[in-house]
């Protein structure tokens, strides 16, 4: 195969874009970003977090992912001489590990390979069968799916040598694009035949150019994917991918500003580590509201321990579960047959059993008391950070103006910078919640703890300077504030985050598993 | 079609339903001699979409008498992998019957699958809303 072959897959890209066509999705982004998009090399030293400077990454848009894609098509190549497309399913295969696929490629059993990757072997080119068509003697042959007689000229397969006709093809990868949302991995029509369709046939196959572009974003999408070295922005809306030498939870930031942390996705997270954070989000969305208002209003039996609501009616309860059906008191928990017909006096409170059933009860309480404790100061932050840009629009009003009150623009910047530190310190500060719910006490935790209210202490004043009236008689005299301020937040902040990598290296940190 | 001409033993095409509604076909079937089912009638119902044949026909057991298989609901549904997943436009409503007519035949023992009762409880009018978990291919 040539190289101008290679593009095939992507060549209708132009003509969509000098039709206009509005089906072209990929690259809805600020004028702005046109220029930087030519030169798609972004050094990570524009990061604003400080320790990236050793992970080198580059934001690639889609036509850098599929020119990459090519790339990496290309290489293989030249070393394996087999087709393009071929390759593409193997590479495809293998998640687009080269060095794998060379390895199994030389080392083990070829054909084997080539089994498992759902292709015919290029090398056994000898006789294609003609398993399917039946042949009629005027040069017409049988589609096995319309049953319509065809000149054999309008009659197509694969390497398998199932034959059907152009039309059925058509509409067949057409439902497997649009309808299942399949790209590499369609396979023959034939049933029970595995050998994968090729993206080159595809794309002769295919004649709506919307089909064509949903197809090439089901395979840009799956070669991100399964990429390890590669991941979306997973920003809305947003069609950038990151590209690192080696996968690593990191801050990562996209031509769109969106900062990322690369391994899991989630916005830039430090101190608390993936794992941790993953837990965080499925308990904050198992639990949540659900959690206080069943803690607010719902009791549970002492001896099944089933919620219960009471929902009127008197203390004496009776569970409904059906393999329980405990008697006992609503107001001390302790079973009921001692109360007898005076429950109203309820007196009983040192009862050993109710004691037990009311610690038990304490002690779930607690438990929820604790994690609602670092949720709403979780959840706090995150709504604070939410209000940011209209944060960053009073404040530009603000510096507009003071710049009216004989301060030039250099002399105004100081507010922007401050309301950048806020953010980046509510970000750090809704983190280290999730790190302190899951941290068990010890005395380096403790220092972390304090670390944690100063920088917390110090944010909320900073917040409320920035929050507070500029008037010309205090110009100068919150300038020194402010500026005092962001300064000792952003130091505060670093030094937290210092203490807890230290930890991480030292291991000071242990968890608990509530 | 071929279906007409030359049926699979046992399987036969309710032409005057078929006529009256070219989208639902009743397919009356008979178990194979030889078998466990031998001698007992049953009905499959097909419904094809517009998107037939690429997309699969919706085919369930209708009627009185619903073959009791490990494989078979007793609300008439099949689990067989050719019906969704495995599905070919190559494929016809003759090889469905005929795969259908071999999963009853190779049956060593009649019963329901371990989870009807809950899966009749629970599940779509349509069986191509069921997510099926296709994992035994021995009956």
């Amino acid at each position: 195969m040539d190289s101008d072959e290679e593009d095939y897959l992507y060549a209708c890209d132009s003509g969509n874009e000098s039709s206009g066509d509005d089906v072209d999705v990929g690259l809805d982004f600020d004028s702005g970003d046109e220029s930087e998009r030519s030169g798609n090399k972004y050094s990570s030293s524009r990061d604003t977090n400080t320790n990236t400077e050793d992970y080198p990454y580059e934001v690639l848009s889609t036509e850098d992912i599929t020119r990459h894609m090519i790339e990496c098509i290309k290489e293989v190549n030249s070393v394996v001489n087999i087709p393009v497309t071929t390759t593409r399913i193997l590479l495809n295969h293998f998640k687009w590990d080269k060095e794998k696929l060379m390895e199994r490629f030389y080392d083990g059993d070829q054909d084997k390979l080539f089994l498992e990757a759902h292709v015919v072997s290029p090398f056994k080119t000898t006789n294609k069968p003609q398993k399917v068509a039946v042949k009629t003697s005027n040069g017409m042959e049988e589609c096995n799916i319309c049953f319509l007689s065809m000149p054999s000229a309008l009659m197509t397969g694969i390497e398998c040598g199932h034959r059907f006709c152009t039309d059925c093809w058509t509409e067949y990868l057409t439902t497997k694009i649009i309808d299942e949302g399949m790209g590499q991995t369609i396979s023959c029509a034939a049933h029970n035949c595995p050998i994968l369709v090729d993206d080159h046939t595809v794309m002769r196959l295919i004649v709506d150019p919307k089909v064509k572009l949903k197809y090439q974003h089901l395979i840009t999408k799956s070669f991100v994917e399964c990429n390890r070295l590669l991941r979306w922005c997973p920003y809305p809306d947003c069609n950038y991918a990151i590209k690192v030498q080696y996968p690593d939870p990191r801050p990562v930031m996209c031509k769109c500003r969106n900062v990322f942390c690369f391994n899991c996705g989630e916005n830039w997270h430090d101190p608390v580590r993936c794992h941790l954070l993953r837990r965080w989000i499925k308990k904050c969305d198992d639990d949540s509201e659900t959690s206080n208002w069943i803690a607010a209003n719902t009791k549970e039996c002492p001896k099944c321990k089933v919620t219960i609501e009471k929902d009127g009616g008197c203390n004496h309860m009776v569970c409904k579960n059906q393999s329980c059906k405990a008697d006992f008191c609503w107001v001390c928990l302790g079973p009921w047959e001692p109360h007898g017909s005076s429950w109203y006096s309820c007196n009983r409170y040192d009862e050993d059993e109710a004691k037990q059933a009311r610690d038990a009860q304490e002690k779930s309480r607690a438990a929820l008391q604790r994690y609602l404790f670092y949720c709403n100061r979780y959840m706090n932050h995150m709504q604070s950070l939410k209000f940011e840009h209209k944060l960053y629009a009073s404040v530009k009003e603000k510096m507009e103006e003071m710049q009216q009150h004989n301060m030039s623009w250099i002399e105004v910047q100081f507010l922007k910078k401050a309301v950048d530190i806020l953010c980046e310190c509510r970000q750090t500060l809704m983190f280290t919640y999730v790190f302190a719910y899951y941290l068990r006490k010890n005395n380096q935790s403790v220092i972390f703890e304090d670390n944690q209210k100063d920088v917390e202490s110090a944010t909320e004043t900073l917040s409320e300077y920035l929050e507070r009236d500029i008037t010309q008689e205090n110009l100068a005299d919150i300038k020194q504030k402010v500026q005092d301020k962001y300064r000792y937040c952003d130091q505060r902040r670093r030094k937290l985050l210092e203490h807890v990598h230290e930890g991480y290296e030292k291991d000071w940190w242990e968890y608990s598993e509530p | 079609m071929s279906l007409l001409k030359e049926p699979p033993p046992g399987v036969t095409v309710d032409v005057d339903q078929a006529h009256t509604k070219l989208t639902e076909w009743v397919v009356h079937m008979e178990g194979a001699s030889g078998t466990l089912y031998e001698g007992e009638k049953f009905q499959l119902q097909f419904k094809f979409s517009p998107k037939y044949p690429f997309d699969s026909p919706e085919v369930i057991f209708v009627g009185e008498h619903i073959p009791i298989h490990p494989h078979i609901y007793s609300n008439g549904h099949i689990c067989l992998s050719i019906l969704t997943e495995d599905w070919s436009p190559a494929l016809s409503v003759q090889a469905i019957c005929l795969s259908i007519i071999s999963m009853l035949s190779s049956c060593k023992e009649k019963k329901r699958p371990p989870d009807n009762s809950y899966y009749v409880k629970t599940c779509s009018a349509n069986p191509k809303k069921t997510k099926w978990w296709y994992h035994d291919d021995t009956v």
